[in-house]
């Protein structure tokens, strides 16, 4: 394992097979009386949130008490751009205080990576998403659940998603979670189509492993998980698309287009979802949609991410002191 | 008066002369000078330039003397081996009167260290609004005939026009800071396959390319002459390349990063490396360097712009654009253009001397190495290799992208009208 995980660029297959594993062994304590794990008592995690994200913020709070951490909820109002030095006195402050993590939300693509590699801080950082760059344990989550999915719960311990095809829909030029998602979906061996008007596809995707396509029509049928992603209603003043009537004309999903997927295809949401622009409520409440079981899944995932990287018990020092490759 | 022989340097890269300043001019050019009464400089495999002119500098005073003044900013011109330096426009308060534009040139005389000529903003104010009084500006002590809101694009393509008609009546020039403002909304860094990646805003290079277009046709279409600050695309040199051909009276700049300097660098978030126009793709590069070499861009321009420690340390999206130049600048085409057999240096004192003094009407500056002429000169030991440490910068501001890299070449002596601004290396 690295000692920050910025990217889900940075991980490897057997990582990332190795948190879903660990996330696996996470989601029984869930299923537990008590759910509570004593691995990281006395450590202290830092939420530190430059950007409003209640979801993921408790998601990582919930991870973070199961495994009996002690938990510093930082929300730094307002943006952190117009106040410039922030980040780095924040940072810190954070270490004089001896935190043992920091989580961090930022609006700012990159402010993770400058966070952990600046020399501002020494403890391992997660990137709880920054900008439009990455969301690291949000893509981990989505793969841990296609794979319960469309591989099995048990059945699934130790694989990968080889060849499974993976279809994201949506506004792939500002997310983050389609950055993450096609570099982990590909790691682990699946096949990415990103489906997207080419006003919201990045210039320079070409070099993404994965294909574009801007029908939809065509590619429900071979898909075995279609990801819808948010859409902001501001997008349509910058023109990306003419009009919400026809975004979700063309790219919104709806029972007739869910008809035309596989029948063991998965429907996936990042949450929250912006009901009849980009999924119909018919969908969003179909069992073949797994937005709330994405949510469950997120603790699990976030709770693997920290033990993992928090190296666990004492013991556990093989993983906390494995330094090799701090970033690409 | 004081005597200076400066014995066996290659003049401009060509023959081995010697040259004897006598006061404030260039006494003699050649073999087996007399050094009697001169204090002598052996110059064995040196190379002497006309002192250079850098047409693109930001002094940031008055206003940001936190990041530069005018003394450090022309100490560092001449560590740098340049005599004159065109400070830009974007000060506080903005160099838009004649009153501003002189006291920027009352502070170069009192500096001695390097001519400053101060360029007049274009705009009321950088506004893009209303001309601000360009003729006053001319006809001040300072004598502007370079006319920039850099930092900012004259994007209304209505006072683009009026400015190229107005500055005619007294031979000025206005130079464009290309940055189309709609395109650009946002921007952080080159777009293309590394922003994509990065998720960091882009800045597309149709954005430059547009406005050098539009504005090549309003240049032909008034009779005036435009220069393009910091070009940086490869299509930005075909429209360029283009405009020459049909006879329209355009120069363009490049800056030394743009030669050297590609935004894989920026995967490091490191905002050392945050400027703007963006560092751009490899293909770019090359092709400002041919550009350079065939012509079809006229100088080298620094775009130095200092920024204090903390706007850059800092995550990228707050950060400040900008890189310090003036000191790297002749080591960086020395890398970029000699090393690579793509200029000689005969060509390094046209690109970073004749030409930008020709361009900025520098009377004084950029003119042959020959009896009669003022003694600016700069002296190159081409053979020097160092690491750049910013901690021995004369520059108030330590925003170097070179911290730590090996660059060829070290100015040895500078000289400006005859006194020696730089003597072994080090300010006089
Ligand atoms: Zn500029």
């Amino acid at each position: 394992m690295m000692r920050h995980l910025i990217s889900a660029a940075d991980l490897t297959r057997d990582d990332a097979v190795q948190i879903l594993d660990t996330a696996e062994e996470m989601a029984r304590v869930a299923d537990r009386p008590i759910k509570k794990l004593p691995t990281l008592r006395g450590r202290t995690i830092c939420n530190l949130f430059f950007e409003d994200s209640t979801r993921t913020r408790i998601s990582f709070e919930a991870a973070e008490k199961r495994l009996s951490a002690d938990v510093i909820n930082f929300a730094a109002k307002g943006s952190s751009v117009s106040k410039g030095e922030s980040l780095k006195d924040t940072a810190q402050t954070l270490e004089a205080m001896g935190v043992d993590a920091v989580v961090i939300r930022h609006g700012a693509s990159g402010a993770p990576f400058r966070l952990a590699t600046s020399g501002w801080i020494d403890a391992p950082v997660i990137n709880a998403g920054d900008g439009t760059h990455q969301h690291p344990t949000q893509a981990l989550l989505d793969a841990f659940t296609m794979r319960r999915r469309l591989v099995g719960r048990d059945a699934g311990l130790g694989q990968d998603l080889a060849g499974k095809r993976i279809t994201l829909v949506g506004d792939v030029l500002h997310s983050r979670v389609a950055r993450s998602n096609v570099d982990l979906l590909h790691t682990l061996g699946a096949e990415v189509t990103l489906v997207a008007p080419p006003t919201l596809v990045p210039v320079g995707v070409e070099t993404w492993p994965c294909e574009v396509s801007y029908d939809l029509d065509r590619v429900l049928p071979k898909s075995d998980a279609v990801m819808m992603l948010r859409v902001q209603r501001e997008r349509m003043n910058a023109a990306f698309f003419p009009t919400e009537r026809e975004y979700s004309r063309r790219y919104g999903l709806d029972g007739e287009r869910m008809a035309k997927m596989p029948e063991h295809a998965i429907v996936m949401h990042p949450g929250p979802m912006v009901r009849g622009m980009e999924i119909t409520a018919e969908v969003a409440d179909s069992d073949r949609c797994t937005a709330v079981e994405q949510v469950a899944n997120g603790v699990s995932v976030r709770m693997a991410v920290l033990y993992l990287l928090l190296g666990g018990n004492d013991s556990d020092s093989a993983v906390t002191h494995t330094r090799t490759e701090e970033n690409k | 008066m004081s005597k200076t022989l400066i014995r066996g340097a290659q003049v401009l890269g060509g023959d081995v002369q010697d040259v004897l300043i006598d006061g404030e001019t260039i006494a003699e050019v050649g073999t087996g000078l007399s050094a009697e009464g001169a204090t002598v400089i052996e110059a064995d495999g040196q190379i002497l330039l006309p002192g250079l002119v850098d047409l693109h500098t930001h002094l940031r005073e008055p206003g940001r003397e936190d990041s530069e003044t005018v003394l450090t900013g022309t100490r560092a011109a001449a560590s740098g081996g340049f005599t004159a330096v065109f400070a830009m426009a974007n000060t506080h308060p903005v160099a838009d009167t004649a009153g501003v534009v002189e006291q920027v040139y009352r502070l170069g005389k009192e500096s001695g260290y390097c001519d400053v000529q101060p360029i007049g903003a274009v705009t009321v104010g950088l506004e893009g609004k209303k001309l601000a009084e360009l003729g006053a500006m001319h006809d001040s002590a300072a004598g502007v005939t370079v006319f920039s809101d850099d930092g900012k694009c004259v994007d209304d393509a209505v006072i683009m026009r009026r400015a190229l008609e107005y500055v005619k009546a007294f031979g000025g020039v206005v130079a464009q800071h290309a940055q189309e403002p709609r395109l650009t909304e946002g921007a952080q860094m080159n777009e293309g396959v590394v922003s994509a990646e990065l998720g960091l805003g882009g800045w597309p290079a149709v954005a430059e390319e547009s406005i050098i277009a539009r504005d090549v046709l309003l240049a032909e279409h008034v009779g005036s002459r435009v220069h393009i600050c910091h070009l940086s695309t490869a299509g930005s040199v075909e429209i360029v390349r283009w405009a020459k051909s049909r006879g329209i009276d355009v120069t363009a700049e490049v800056t030394p990063h743009h030669l050297l300097l590609t935004d894989e660098l920026v995967r490091s978030y490191n905002p050392v490396y945050k400027v703007n126009p963006p560092l751009r793709t490899e293909k770019d590069v090359l092709a400002l360097r041919e550009a350079l070499a065939d012509g079809t861009i006229d100088i080298v321009a620094t775009d130095h712009a200092p920024h204090p420690h903390e706007d850059k340390d800092c995550e990228w999206a707050a950060a400040a654009m900008g890189m310090v130049g003036l000191e790297t600048a002749l080591s960086v085409v020395q890398q970029t253009m000699v090393e690579t057999g793509l200029l000689d240096w005969a060509g390094v004192a046209d690109r970073m001397s004749f030409a930008p003094a020709r361009i900025g009407r520098a009377t004084g500056h950029g003119r042959p190495v020959s009896a009669g002429e003022p003694a600016n000169l700069t002296l190159v030991d081409p053979a020097y290799r160092g690491v750049v440490d910013p901690a021995d910068f004369a520059s108030r501001s330590r925003n170097t992208p070179y911290e730590g890299r090996e660059l060829p070449g070290r100015v040895t002596h500078t000289f400006l009208r005859g006194r020696a601004t730089v003597v072994d290396g080090k300010l006089a």
